[in-house]
């Protein structure tokens, strides 16, 4: 057991002798850990972890009764150990949405037995509370994956829902997990071929509710879009639009797909298939809507982050409106039926990719009923 | 009056969204470099931009008399900004918010103040290339709440083509009965009441709002939410600080005022209501009035029997010593205003005859505490023996809305041991425990409905008037008493002794 891991939170100085802080962004609240709230143990028991989490937070509570454990959500993660640094990092930056209880379980090849650790750590104390967050990583073999459900349940909190988020992991996994999961967390721009990740997301669908991490990432873009097109003198131009073009990173063609896919759901369009242009990457395509069809075109572009880069929306009469990401929100373009064109920022900062997963933790408490037709949507956009 | 055309479509993208959409938006602030604009308005605005929330148009106007350019107001904003927002501002953010800013200098009741705002709100019309909801905030000494409403009506702002004008006006909404009848005819001479978003930021607490959900999202509370289990109710806002330096606003207003009036009585009318059939504004505010009509305005020969009020003396508050009321700074020697006030309220109606609701608010108490304690009557035959314990109590429901946001039910329990030996134990839920997501200011919250017209967690003309029709003979009262001792309690305390003469036998005040 390798007891300085940066991951659970608090673990990151040499014997964590300091209490230490992580969190990632603006909105990461600080987290506390001290040493005698480190428990660790090799060639144990799923009990024995679970046994030792009840100790740290009773005892917690002993020396300071404004400590109380968080109760929201459980979320299970499974990795291979060569994901572990990647992934520990990116829970340490998920801001303020941190799980009541995490449960961190690592695969490593040739592993026979369970090493764990469990640890709390504060939030600061706000309003007379302190809110304790309970974090176990278990160390566990290939061998193990067949009944990774009998190592996992013991260690939840059963009356609280259940988030699991298996990146890279195989469907064997989830499949052995399902009977404990509220709730999939997965992230479709993480796959290589956009069509297969929508398809496994719509299979998953029907056993939990299923938060899109590639879904999520195309939110304020939504949310622009609908509000552009919100005021009601404005509203009979959805029943005009002439093409749709979004433009995102090469790797997010799944959010870019779900983009589209959201509209064309949202306005009864009747997608097909898109294809490769003769020239330039991405695809194109059209959807139907009533007497007439759609241009839809997904234009890959350069750009750092995951993500989209920019939404075009043509009208027919000459109306059009375009979002492209700038520094502190969106730039917005206008061009009016009469010529007139306006260009203005729209508000607001970016989560960043540690946002983004902690957006998915808070999304799994809430239940958006516009993700699956979308999905729906985008996989008929898939090119065949 | 603002006409604007019944919408063709419904929009069909904002199924599904958490944020719904708000239209683009000039917001002028009447009062624009005053301390709620710097305290909360502007950082509140700050992090609506900051999530995204603002409109896709958002332009910002300050009026006030300090003669300044756009360029100063727009250095005090970002100064304000940085200091009272809750979360570090975001450079690119913060200066996509300022890029634009308008001040006004002028009087409130200069007409050139006037027609410069019409240029300018004609000039970001045609910027925006489409007419721009209006929002006029009234964040200024309340003297001036109809001067400025009846500019805007002589002026023709009160109304736009294509597009809503609202104006938002803040507390407090008169100073007495018959100032809020006045003052909302003056209003309403200009406005429509669907475009009066008078303001009790009190409402627009997270905590306040989870009342409804308390009580009308669990089936657990709501059979025994009646005079039949319900012994009495107890709300109280304490404070552990003086009055500071507010001399000058504390001495014309008081305890009464300052807090009864408005934040206490907005909790008790949210407890006492009846289900409103949907949580929209009219629905609810309708039920809200329903249950402030049944609160019997005492006759002011009743006032002394169902209202205390007293000052703080000298005492010593969190092991520091503090003057008394009438020592400090800008106030008179001989004040009669109250920093303390209790109340004895009952509500006449089928659900709620007979409980008594005890009211209490008061400056430099023992601690700063807002609660409601809701006391369940004594079980009908206690089989158990009550020897060597405290015995059986009274259930007790008590909501916390600050410092410590959450609810507590005190049960009987049973003492392990060999004899059947009760105490009262508490079962506790603590907001930060249970969500994840953190509260935004109740101004994001006002500032947004307002913008989107949703006028739910704002108080309606009726509603205002109700308020202060249970207030106004206790005012009254007070203010014709001249010549009876105002009781003192020392700072740091509980509060006066009198306080207990309003409880029936059995009752007490909880310990704060």
């Amino acid at each position: 057991m390798k007891p300085n891991r940066c991951w659970p939170p608090g673990t990151g100085g040499t014997g964590c002798d300091q209490p230490a802080r992580t969190g990632g962004g603006a909105a990461a609240r600080e987290l506390l850990t001290l040493p005698q709230d480190l428990w660790t143990a090799r060639d144990t028991t799923p009990d024995d972890v679970e046994a030792a989490l009840r100790n740290l937070v009773r005892r917690a509570h002993a020396t300071d009764e404004t400590l109380a454990p968080a109760r929201v959500l459980n979320l299970v993660v499974v990795i291979e150990a060569r994901w572990q640094e990647l992934i520990g990092q990116r829970l340490a930056a998920v801001g303020r949405y941190h799980a009541s209880r995490t449960v961190l379980c690592t695969v490593h090849d040739g592993r026979d037995t369970l090493d764990a650790t469990a640890a709390i750590s504060y939030e600061e104390i706000r309003n007379g509370i302190g809110v304790v967050l309970e974090q176990v990583e278990i160390d566990i073999g290939q061998e193990h994956l067949d009944f990774i459900d009998t190592i996992v349940d013991p260690v939840i909190i059963s009356e609280l829902p259940t988030v699991l988020w298996c990146p890279r992991g195989p469907d064997e996994v989830i499949n052995r997990l399902m009977r404990l999961t509220d709730v999939i967390l997965l992230d479709s721009d993480d796959q290589p071929e956009p069509g297969e990740a929508l398809h496994r997301a719509d299979q998953l669908l029907d056993s939990a509710y299923v938060v899109d991490l590639a879904w999520l990432r195309t939110t304020p873009w939504r949310e622009r879009v609908a509000a552009s097109f919100d005021p009601p003198w404005r509203r009979p131009a959805l029943d005009q639009i002439a093409e749709i073009s979004v433009r995102h990173q090469g790797r997010s063609r799944a959010s870019a797909l779900l983009w589209a896919g959201w509209i064309a759901s949202r306005l009864h369009w009747d997608p097909a298939p898109l294809r490769a242009p003769a020239r330039g990457g991405g695809l194109e395509g059209k959807a139907a809507r009533p007497e007439t069809e759609v241009g839809v075109k997904l234009e890959p572009t350069e750009m750092p982050t995951p993500g989209l880069a920019g939404v075009t929306l043509a009208c027919e009469d000459g109306f059009s409106l375009s979002l492209d990401r700038a520094a502190g929100g969106l730039c917005a373009h206008r061009r009016s039926p009469d010529g007139h064109k306006a260009t203005w920022k729209v508000l607001g900062a970016s989560r960043g990719e540690g946002g983004i997963l902690g957006e998915g933790v808070r999304q799994a408490l809430l239940r958006d009923p516009t993700y699956g037709p979308a999905l729906d949507a985008a996989r008929e956009f898939c090119p065949g | 009056m603002t006409a604007v055309a019944a919408p063709a479509h419904e929009n069909p993208l904002i199924e599904g969204l958490e944020r719904l959409p708000v239209h683009p938006t000039v917001l002028v602030i009447f009062g624009g470099t005053g301390d709620l604009a710097h305290r909360k308005l502007l950082p509140a605005l700050y992090n609506l931009a900051h999530e995204g929330a603002l409109p896709e148009r958002f332009e910002l106007i300050g009026i006030a008399r300090r003669e300044q350019d756009h360029s100063d107001f727009r250095a005090v904003a970002r100064e304000s900004i940085e200091r009272f927002s809750r979360r570090k501002p975001n450079k690119d953010v913060l200066e996509g918010l300022l890029a634009d800013m308008r001040y006004l200098p002028g009087r409130f009741d200069d007409d050139r103040v006037y027609a410069r705002l019409k240029r300018t709100l004609a000039e970001f019309d045609d910027k925006a290339g489409q007419p721009l909801n209006r929002i006029f905030y009234l964040s200024t000494a309340p003297e001036f709440f109809p001067v400025i409403a009846g500019e805007l009506g002589r002026t023709g702002l009160n109304q736009a083509e294509r597009a809503e004008t609202r104006i938002v006006i803040e507390k407090p909404f008169g100073y007495d009965l018959a100032s809020a009848r006045q003052l909302n005819a003056q209003v309403l001479e200009e406005f429509d009441e669907s475009q009066v978003f008078r303001i009790d930021h009190y409402l627009g607490k997270e905590t306040v709002q989870n009342l409804l959900a308390f009580r009308f999202a669990n089936a657990l509370f709501e059979p025994v939410w009646n005079r039949n289990f319900i012994d009495y109710i107890q709300i109280t806002a304490a404070e552990d600080i003086g009055i500071g330096g507010r001399a000058g606003y504390y001495e014309r207003a008081g305890a009464l005022r300052d807090l009864v009036q408005n934040h206490m009585m907005q909790l008790l009318a949210l407890l006492t209501m009846e289900p409103p059939t949907a949580f929209e504004a009219n629905r609810l505010r309708d039920e809200k009035l329903k249950v402030l009509e049944a609160i019997v305005p005492p006759s002011t020969d009743e006032v002394a029997e169902m209202a205390v009020r007293a000052q703080y003396a000298a005492g010593v508050v969190g092991g520091v010593r503090v003057p008394g009321y009438r020592e400090e700074d800008g106030v008179a020697p001989d004040s009669r205003t109250e920093t303390y006030a209790a109340l004895r309220l009952h509500v006449s109606n089928w659900r709620w005859a007979g409980v008594p609701f005890y009211l209490r608010t008061g400056k430099a108490l023992a601690r700063k505490v807002t609660e409601i304690v809701v006391t369940l009557k004594p079980v009908p035959h206690l089989a158990l023996r009550s020897t060597g314990s405290v015995g059986v109590q009274a259930n007790q429901i008590i909501l916390t809305l600050q410092p410590d946001e959450g609810a507590t039910i005190q049960l009987g329990a049973k003492i392990p041991g060999t004899g059947m030996r009760i105490r009262p134990v508490n079962m506790e839920f603590r907001y930060g425990t249970s969500f994840l997501s953190e509260s935004p200011e109740a101004y994001e919250r006002l500032i947004l409905d307002a913008m989107r017209g949703d006028a739910t967690l704002f108080t309606r003309n009726d509603e205002i008037e109700a308020l202060w029709g249970i207030i106004d003979p206790i005012l009254t009262a007070w203010r014709e008493d001249t010549s009876s001792p105002i009781p003192q309690y020392p700072a740091g305390t509980e509060g006066p002794d009198e306080a207990k003469s309003l409880l029936a036998p059995r009752h007490r005040w909880n310990r704060l």
